[in-house]
């Protein structure tokens, strides 16, 4: 940083008084213009009455009276215990799965990362049905239980198992964060390290450990955020006494006047900025940033057999405990009737037959969607990360704040401010009104997962010493090319995360969707799940397209990984 | 993706064009319509409307009634042409927001009343086209193995053995079960009418937030028995899953309605497809196995297989007692507050009451000891009533706070004010009933 300030100050211009270069100034603004206009106002529009008494004035008794409320301060105090346990629970299933692939010669460490992020993917409705079916009071495992063992195993009842799904569900968050800092560490590091001594443990602590902090910060921050705001889980385990079931209830209970649903809203909304805070908080102060960049990752080790085969059956049992709503899903989907029974009755193919004429558009459709929104978020993400980190503008902070914010907008909330701002602009060559152009689909996802794509871009840049930049600029590249040239090339592990992490929840948000999506041709997988999963018969079909959807997303994590494998496998030294 | 996004321009253009050439038959060639119903009903729909008026391409946006009430609000000044759905009070506040237009079928054969339930709005703004009855669905493979009865009446609902196996959607999320409770409070009166419902409440394993969410639990076999309306039951029966349905004695029957917005593009369209639904053709695919809802148009039932519930013939349904809308709709908001403040978010700890209270009662049947009595008798009262009178439900200061408020009205409090009162109020009456029952035990 110090550094930074006296190249900068041979040029005392105005964009030196503001902290940044013009690019940089353009970049911020740019950021800021795009979530004012798709954020801040429509969220403003629906949230002001939060803080509108009866007679139309500013009022903040609505706050007072969620105080008040016994009801609303324990679901407070449950949803931060459930968010905090969760994110202990996920960081035991996702630290030792990421160390075993950073650390060991694994052959299909790309397909143990797309199995990782598969979780994420959990089509509405068809998800929580598979989810009954396995863990459920009477699912699978229970039945299985009782008739061996005479008792039956509370999965998923009450805050425990809210902790249980959701672990499951979003533990790919640290798993993809970490990973791609444990990739960044320089082996070079690691290899100084022994050469002074030190081994196991020490080595882990003192080198390993605080160079994955970026990563794992911003994974478990990410967790915890997300599970704070969740909703889908707790209706799914049918406990409201949580803060995210308590305001979409209100929000969504046709005819109600009352603001609390908003006022809810605007909290979570500050815990999570809170949360946030707390976790850039603890990074405070360090540098992890290294010089040497390209060592490929942390030095490989080969194990033996002994070695191998427990790591081996770690993986799968991981992998077979978090893919089980999928293995549910997918036996859904080929199931005649499955009722009351640890397995369906008998199995068919007409689902995918039902389902194989619509498939087409609905497929095309959320690839383009959410492929678009996620290319949108790692563009802006890693934009406003750069000038979060590496330039002293004004307001930068700022900016970060409202676009992380978004991880706690509940997508109904969005929904119905983006309904409001852009419904009576007309598109100039059809008519069409631009809030149910499909292309504000794409907007409302990007808006809502740049979260995702910011930490994961925050946490690369911060393991990039500035020193290269300055090295770059000294050879004489000019701002951009050294971003382009140095700073995104050295991300791109980070900037993968943020994409899949984005695409892969985009494919299956509905909340947002069903509010803007205008007609069916328009329409992406998660409404053509909806639009089967209302009744009884389309319980087969629903869920055929839920694994359609699960299927889309794993290829196209996969072929990223590939990609990023080859492109690190050019980087690694060869020496 | 360019191309794609070329093509899709194309397509909206070309869109646009079609729909300024005239439409066949005098009617417009595009109608638009939002529906919370599945697809088992859309299609059929849609396909026999569009073969009837070939120049006309409907156009069915699925949301649920949520969403449905949220996008016309917020499309107002370009919006759909229809709202097609069960919830009678999604229909209810679109009315009052202004965004319904009148319209008088000109169908003839329909009924007026189905049950004591009005089929059409009074006023013109929406028309009931289907008609449902509530009633219990029950897992067969379920019962079977929990060694559990089938039940017939809602009062069997009440029974211990069915503790923890019972499943209903909350009203302030069903248009359709709000009706059902507020039959209920009406056939026997505030007081004994939430005694029933509070007693039911301690057996409930779940109060779902969609209407849905019970057959498709009960369908699962995650709990045995569901308090739903009969189409849910009798379409997942046919589906193959292994359900029943019962209609108890005294049923709510509620119509399932359409109404056409105000400022509908397309309404022609919009009038010609109201009088589809009412025309014989429309009724006959209301007999689907996979629609299963009841026709409002009388000779249709002579058509219908020899099992079909018929609310005019069939004792159970026409009975009923006279429904009160005027009474229900002052409440309306209120009711829905009040389930769920004593229901709803304190389900555990009104299931830990009535659990205590049935084993008590349990291990003192058939033995005298009037102190135990006592404490039984007075859990009891504790676990049965709400934290307001029904001429206080009624009363405009306090029902008026849960509604939109209207010029020169003031509210005795804001919702959170009562809410955050009854919630308390429903925590303290069953943490009491508990511990009296539970001293009920040791009660010599």
């Amino acid at each position: 940083m110090t550094s930074l300030s006296t190249i900068a100050t041979a040029r005392p211009s105005l964009s030196y008084r503001l902290g940044g270069s013009p690019t940089q100034i353009a970049i911020l603004l740019g950021v800021a213009l795009f979530l004012i206009a798709f954020l801040i106002v429509p969220i403003v529009r629906v949230i002001v009455v939060a803080f509108t008494s009866q007679d139309g004035g500013f009022t903040l008794i609505h706050f007072k009276d969620f105080l008040d409320n016994a009801l609303l301060r324990e679901s407070f105090w449950n949803s931060l215990y459930v968010a905090a346990m969760t994110v202990v629970l996920a960081s035991l299933i996702a630290v030792p799965l990421a160390t075993i692939i950073a650390r060991f010669n694994f052959r299909g460490a790309a397909l143990i990362h797309t199995l990782g992020v598969v979780p994420l993917v959990m089509p509405p409705f068809v998800g929580a049905v598979a989810m009954q079916l396995i863990f459920g009071r009477n699912g699978s495992i229970n039945l299985l239980m009782m008739e061996w063992f005479g008792f039956r195993i509370p999965f998923m009842e009450g805050l425990n198992g809210v902790i249980f799904v959701e672990a499951l569900h979003y533990f790919p968050f640290i798993l993809l964060n970490l990973s791609a800092s444990l990739a960044n560490i320089d082996s070079a590091m690691e290899e100084s390290a022994q050469n002074l001594g030190a081994r196991g443990f020490t080595l882990f602590s003192r080198i390993v450990f605080p160079l994955a902090l970026p990563g794992y910060i911003a994974g478990a921050a990410l967790v915890f955020v997300k599970v704070f705001d969740d909703l889908a889980t707790p209706l799914l385990l049918n406990v409201t006494n949580m803060l995210a079931p308590q305001a979409y209830l209100k929000i969504t209970s046709v005819g109600i006047s009352d603001p609390m649903g908003y006022v809810i809203s605007v909290i979570m909304i500050a815990c999570s900025l809170g949360a946030m805070a707390l976790a850039a908080l603890t990074l405070r102060g360090r540098d992890f940033s290294t010089q040497q960049r390209g060592g490929g990752g942390l030095s490989r080790r080969t194990m033996g057999r002994g070695g191998n085969i427990a790591a081996g059956v770690f993986i799968v049992l991981v992998l077979l405990l978090v893919l089980s709503p999928h293995i549910g899903i997918l036996l859904l989907s080929i199931a005649t009737v499955w009722s009351f029974a640890v397995l369906p009755d008998a199995f068919t193919v007409a689902h995918y037959v039902t389902v194989a004429r619509e498939a087409g558009p609905l497929i095309s459709n959320t690839i383009l969607y959410c492929g678009l929104a996620g290319l949108i978020d790692i563009v802006l993400g890693a934009a406003l990360a750069y000038v979060v980190l590496r330039t002293r503008l004004p307001g930068r902070k700022l900016v970060e704040q409202v676009a992380m914010s978004a991880v706690a907008v509940p997508g109904l909330v969005l929904g119905i401010g983006l309904l409001r701002t852009f419904h009576d602009i007309q598109l100039p060559w059809s008519g069409e009104s631009l809030a149910t152009f499909w292309f504000m689909l794409v907007i409302a996802y990007a808006v809502r997962r740049l979260p995702y794509a910011l930490s994961a871009a925050t946490a690369a840049i911060q393991q990039l010493h500035v020193s290269l930049e300055e090295a770059a600029e000294n050879l004489g590249a000019g701002k951009v090319t050294t971003l382009t040239r140095i700073v995104v090339p050295l991300m791109t592990g980070g900037l993968l995360a943020g994409f899949v992490t984005s695409f892969a929840t985009a494919a299956v948000e509905l909340s947002a969707t069903l509010l803007l999506v205008a007609r069916a041709p328009d329409a992406p997988l998660s409404y053509g799940i909806y639009v089967y999963m209302q009744s009884a018969a389309g319980r087969g079909p629903g869920a055929a397209l839920g694994v359609i959807a699960v299927v889309v997303v794993a290829v196209a994590t996969y072929l990223a990984y590939r990609v990023a494998e080859r492109e690190r496998g050019l980087k690694s030294r060869t020496f | 993706m360019i191309a794609t996004i070329a093509s899709r321009t194309a397509a909206a253009i070309a869109l646009t064009l079609a729909a300024t050439a005239a439409g066949s038959q005098g009617i417009e060639n595009r109608l638009v319509i939002v529906t919370s119903f599945s697809k088992e009903v859309t299609d059929p729909y849609r396909l026999a409307f569009q073969k009837k008026y070939p120049g006309t391409s409907v156009e069915v946006q699925n949301r649920n009634t949520a969403a449905a009430v949220t996008f016309i609000r917020e499309t107002r000044s370009n919006p759909p042409d229809m709202m097609w759905a069960s919830a009678p009070d999604a229909f209810e506040v679109l009315k009052k927001d202004k965004l319904l237009q009148r319209y008088q079928s000109k169908a003839t054969g329909i009924a007026t009343k189905i049950g004591s339930y009005p089929v059409n709005d009074p006023e013109g703004y929406f028309t009931g086209f289907a008609a449902s009855g509530y009633g219990i669905m029950y897992n067969t493979r379920y019962l079977k193995a929990n060694n559990l009865p089938a039940p017939k009446e809602w009062g069997d609902l009440k029974r211990p053995i069915y503790f923890g196996h019972v499943g209903i959607s909350a009203p302030s999320r069903s248009g359709t079960t709000h009706l059902t409770v507020e039959t209920i409070l009406q056939g026997e009166g505030w007081d004994k009418g939430w005694a029933t419902l509070l007693e039911i409440g301690g057996n409930l394993a779940q109060v779902s937030d969609r209407s849905f969410g019970v057959p498709d639990a009960v369908n699962s076999g995650q709990y045995g028995l569901g308090i739903v309306i009969d189409f849910f039951g009798l379409s997942a029966k046919a589906s193959g899953f292994p359900v029943e349905f019962v209609y108890p004695t005294v049923t709510a029957i509620v119509p399932a309605n359409i109404g056409i917005i105000a400022n509908a593009r397309n309404l022609r369209a919009a009038e010609a497809f109201v009088e589809f639904l009412l025309s014989d053709e429309g009724q006959l695919i209301l007999l689907d196995p996979k629609i299963q809802r009841l026709p409002v148009r009388f000779d249709t039932y002579a058509k219908a297989p020899a099992d079909y519930p018929n609310p005019f013939k069939d004792a159970r349904l026409a009975k009923g007692i006279t429904f009160n809308s005027d009474l229900s709709e002052q409440r309306y908001e209120l009711l829905n507050s009040l389930y769920d403040r004593v229901v709803t978010f304190r389900l555990k700890e009104l299931n830990a009451a009535w659990r205590a209270i049935h084993t008590a009662e349990t291990k003192l049947a058939g033995k005298a000891n009037p102190a135990a009595s006592e404490l039984i008798a007075e859990a009891r009262a504790r676990a049965s009533r709400v934290p307001i009178t029904e001429k206080e439900a009624l009363d405009p200061a306090i029902a008026g706070a849960f509604q939109v408020l209207k010029p020169g009205q003031t509210p005795a409090g804001r919702q959170a004010e009562f809410e955050s009162r009854w919630d308390a109020a429903a925590l303290k009456n069953y943490t009491e009933a508990r511990t009296l029952a539970e001293r009920a035990l040791t009660a010599k």
